[in-house]
């Protein structure tokens, strides 16, 4: 018999990884994670780790149970290889000598790894008006302007934190918009889940910062689920900023987060999402697979906002959703889209309109390069209850080159006769004239194209908080970098 | 400033300039006229750098320069400017981002900083009240849902701009109305100077009222058949091109 020696993967592909994706580096933080796989040891041992209460604890091991009945479906407009849900590793935490207290205090190592993301967090400080809760990996490292927040009654916290501190705010919550046996993913992230951020704005308390979040996966092989719970209470407001980014891997990683929104009577969540996770490279090869849930719940009059500029991960299946429930009720959804090279996306949202009088609007722009493929889809529910509900949406798709493509799938039901629902489809090529036409003006081809795109984005783009919006125009710029000419 | 020697060029098989001769000098002005079909868009196209046209032979040189072998844009930040026939529509670009970036891709190309604010600001101010363009506009997506002789007018407003040395008006005229030739014309005569130099591209006469150009040529099957003063463009208007046979 003849054995093998058994090379490390990881190495080798260490060191065949390239420069090419901005981001692509890992910082050298030791870590302290688990065995792959997964069963009832492993999550009894991260409920544990995170000193989580026994109600906790017995969500997860339902959950798990749930999914081990559950398939992964299949319904979208995506290939890719399917994980081994065994072969990932389901806890991953930095190890730290002691609990920070500020951002002063953060690991230089991380320090500096945040500061070639370009994410500055003493420049943010500064520039105030932004809180960040920074999640590496799984754990949250350091919380900012949780006092200022706190003179509010406003608490923005890991959520294993809150777990801790606020038991009953969570376990009224979680898990109530989406249910843990909504899909395959969620019910996988009820299981498993490591961290994310909790937010609870008290009632009439309007959030006087966008709150922000920003999300890595640096861990090779570790599967990132992320647990978000958003409350606002009766006639609150609350701004929250979400951004992305990962480091190169040469082998796919594996997020399933789970973000719930719950608007109480009145109030109003603005949620805005920056994703620039690794794509994959030229080749397809690589990239992070990104099977998200995101929903928020409407009571009356109340109002959720969903704005996302998607330029990252190799595979991206996510809908944000609003359950418009409430009467009166307004559903958002303002949307960027764009694969290039062989990236895939199926992406919209779902607007379920149960409360009477409850309105939408869904602005979807895709835009497609390379050998990508963009697809949205989008349901409309309109319930018999729901009268004079409208919905108005718009999805557009911009096409560079002849190699890529771009699909719609619109889901319409209507259950009664008094409400309103438009449906407005574009397709567009970016034309060469457009483009001579920006060359004849002294406008070189790539800054042309950054001009019309940004141009066809931007009734989205300017949903955006104004540094975010700055942000996202150079990570389209970026993404569609030698996609024409 | 600008010399085209023996200029051919084609679209596809199609051969649509065939031995072009030009000479402008500074500050001349020059009016190409000619019947549908007869190359003069193509001519502004080939000057201007678009690819979609192929020179097979002749030169052409500006300021003592190939001109065919600069891209488009660095034809323009050395002072070429075209002003369209049919303008392009960008939704969601407005027209003062989209000058703004003109002019600082310009400076940049000379190793200068971009425009600040006010001087632009000003600069905006200055040319609409030349154009009488109402200040709203600028904020406008470029060219979409312009009226012809909006978009006509939009080509002037850069065009005073960006302060060219050389422009080619390709049938500005065309759609305007006549209060809006008289503001256009007005703003071209106002920029006009013993520096820069013009070329009229044109179906009539009636622009070169406004617009009174040094020398008229004759554009037809591709060559330029006939070249003279003013005069002969009101020739043309009384006989038409088929005196030319």
């Amino acid at each position: 018999m003849k054995i093998e020696p058994k090379i490390s993967e990881d190495i080798l592909l260490d060191e065949v990884t390239s420069k090419e994706y901005e981001y692509g580096f890992t910082t050298n933080i030791e870590s302290e994670k688990i065995e792959k796989g997964l069963n009832e040891d492993v999550i009894k041992f991260i409920s544990k780790k995170k000193n989580e209460p026994d109600w906790m604890l017995d969500f997860r091991l339902e959950a798990f149970k749930v999914w081990k009945e559950m398939e992964e479906p299949d319904w979208a407009n995506i290939n890719y290889p399917k994980p081994d849900y065994q072969d990932i590793v389901y806890y991953c935490a930095p190890k730290q000598k002691k609990k920070l207290n500020s951002l002063d205090d953060l690991d230089p190592e991380m320090k500096r790894t945040f500061d070639r993301l370009g994410i500055s967090i003493d420049e943010q400080k500064r520039l105030a008006n932004v809180a960040v809760d920074i999640v590496m990996d799984s754990v949250s490292v350091a919380t900012s302007f949780k006092e200022k927040l706190a003179e509010l009654g406003i608490i923005f916290c890991p959520i294993s934190e809150a777990i801790q501190k606020h038991p009953e705010l969570v376990k009224k919550y979680i898990g109530t918009v989406i249910p843990v046996r909504d899909n395959f993913f969620s019910a996988l992230n009820s299981a498993v889940f490591s961290d994310g951020s909790f937010c609870y704005i008290p009632k009439g308390t309007e959030c006087p910062m966008e709150l922000s979040t920003y999300f890595r996966i640096n861990e090779a092989g570790t599967g990132q689920f992320e647990r978000t719970l958003v409350i606002a209470e009766e006639g609150s407001y609350v701004s929250y900023l979400e951004g992305c980014t990962a480091p190169m891997r040469d082998e796919n990683q594996l997020h399933a987060a789970v973000v719930e929104l719950v608007a109480l009577d009145s109030a109003e969540i603005k949620y805005s999402t920056v994703q620039n996770w690794y794509p994959g490279d030229k080749n397809g090869k690589g990239g992070v697979f990104n099977f998200v849930t995101k929903r928020g719940i409407c009571h009356d009059n109340a109002k959720i906002s969903w704005t996302q500029v998607e330029t990252g991960s190799a595979v991206t299946w996510k809908y944000p959703s609003c359950v418009l429930k409430g009467k009166n009720s307004i559903g958002e959804f303002f949307s960027v889209a764009v694969t290039n090279n062989f990236q895939q996306a199926d992406t919209g949202t779902k607007m379920i309109h149960l409360g009477e009088n409850s309105k939408s609007t869904i602005i979807a722009k895709g835009i497609c390069a390379g050998k990508s493929n963009g697809s949205y889809r989008g349901l409309v529910k309109i319930a018999k209850g729901a009268k004079n509900s409208r919905n108005f949406s718009q999805c557009d798709s911009l096409l560079m080159g002849d190699k890529c493509g771009s699909h719609t799938f619109p889901y319409i039901e209507v259950d009664n006769k008094s409400s309103q629902v438009e449906h407005e489809a574009t397709t567009s090529k970016i034309g060469e004239d457009q483009i001579f036409y920006c060359n004849q003006r002294g406008i070189g081809t790539e800054e042309a194209v950054a001009l019309i795109v940004n141009g066809y984005c931007k009734e989205v783009l300017n949903k955006l908080p104004m540094e975010f919006a700055v942000e996202a125009k150079k990570l389209l710029e970026i993404s569609l970098e030698g996609s024409v000419g | 400033m600008l010399e085209i020697k023996n200029l051919k060029a084609q679209i596809e098989d199609k051969t649509i300039l065939n031995g072009v001769n030009l000479k402008v000098n500074k500050g001349e002005v020059h009016a190409i006229m000619g019947p549908n079909g007869s190359g003069k868009s193509t001519l502004s196209s080939v000057i201007a750098g678009n690819e979609d046209y192929e020179v097979s032979s002749g030169s052409i040189t500006y300021e003592g320069d190939d001109l065919l072998e600069m891209a488009p844009e660095e034809r323009s930040h050395r002072g070429l400017f075209l002003s369209f026939q049919y303008p392009v529509e960008i939704p969601g670009l407005s027209v003062s981002n989209f000058i703004k970036t003109a002019i600082n891709e310009k400076r940049k190309a000379f190793g200068q900083e971009n425009i600040n604010a006010k001087e632009l600001l000003q600069l905006f101010k200055e040319k609409c009240e030349l154009l009488n363009i109402d200040k709203e506009y600028l904020s406008r997506s470029l060219n979409e849902g312009f009226s012809g002789g909006e978009k006509k007018r939009n080509e002037i407003f850069q065009m005073a701009m960006m302060e060219p040395k050389l422009s080619i008006l390709d049938e500005t005229d065309s759609g305007l109305d006549i209060d809006a030739l008289k503001i256009v014309a007005n703003g071209v005569n106002s920029l006009k100077s013993s520096s820069n130099s013009i070329i009229l591209i044109t179906h009539y006469q009636r622009l070169l009222n406004y617009i009174v150009p040094d020398f008229v040529h004759i554009l037809k099957d591709g060559k330029i058949v006939m070249s003279g003063d003013k005069s002969l463009a009101q020739k043309l208007e009384k006989e038409g091109y088929s005196f030319l046979n």
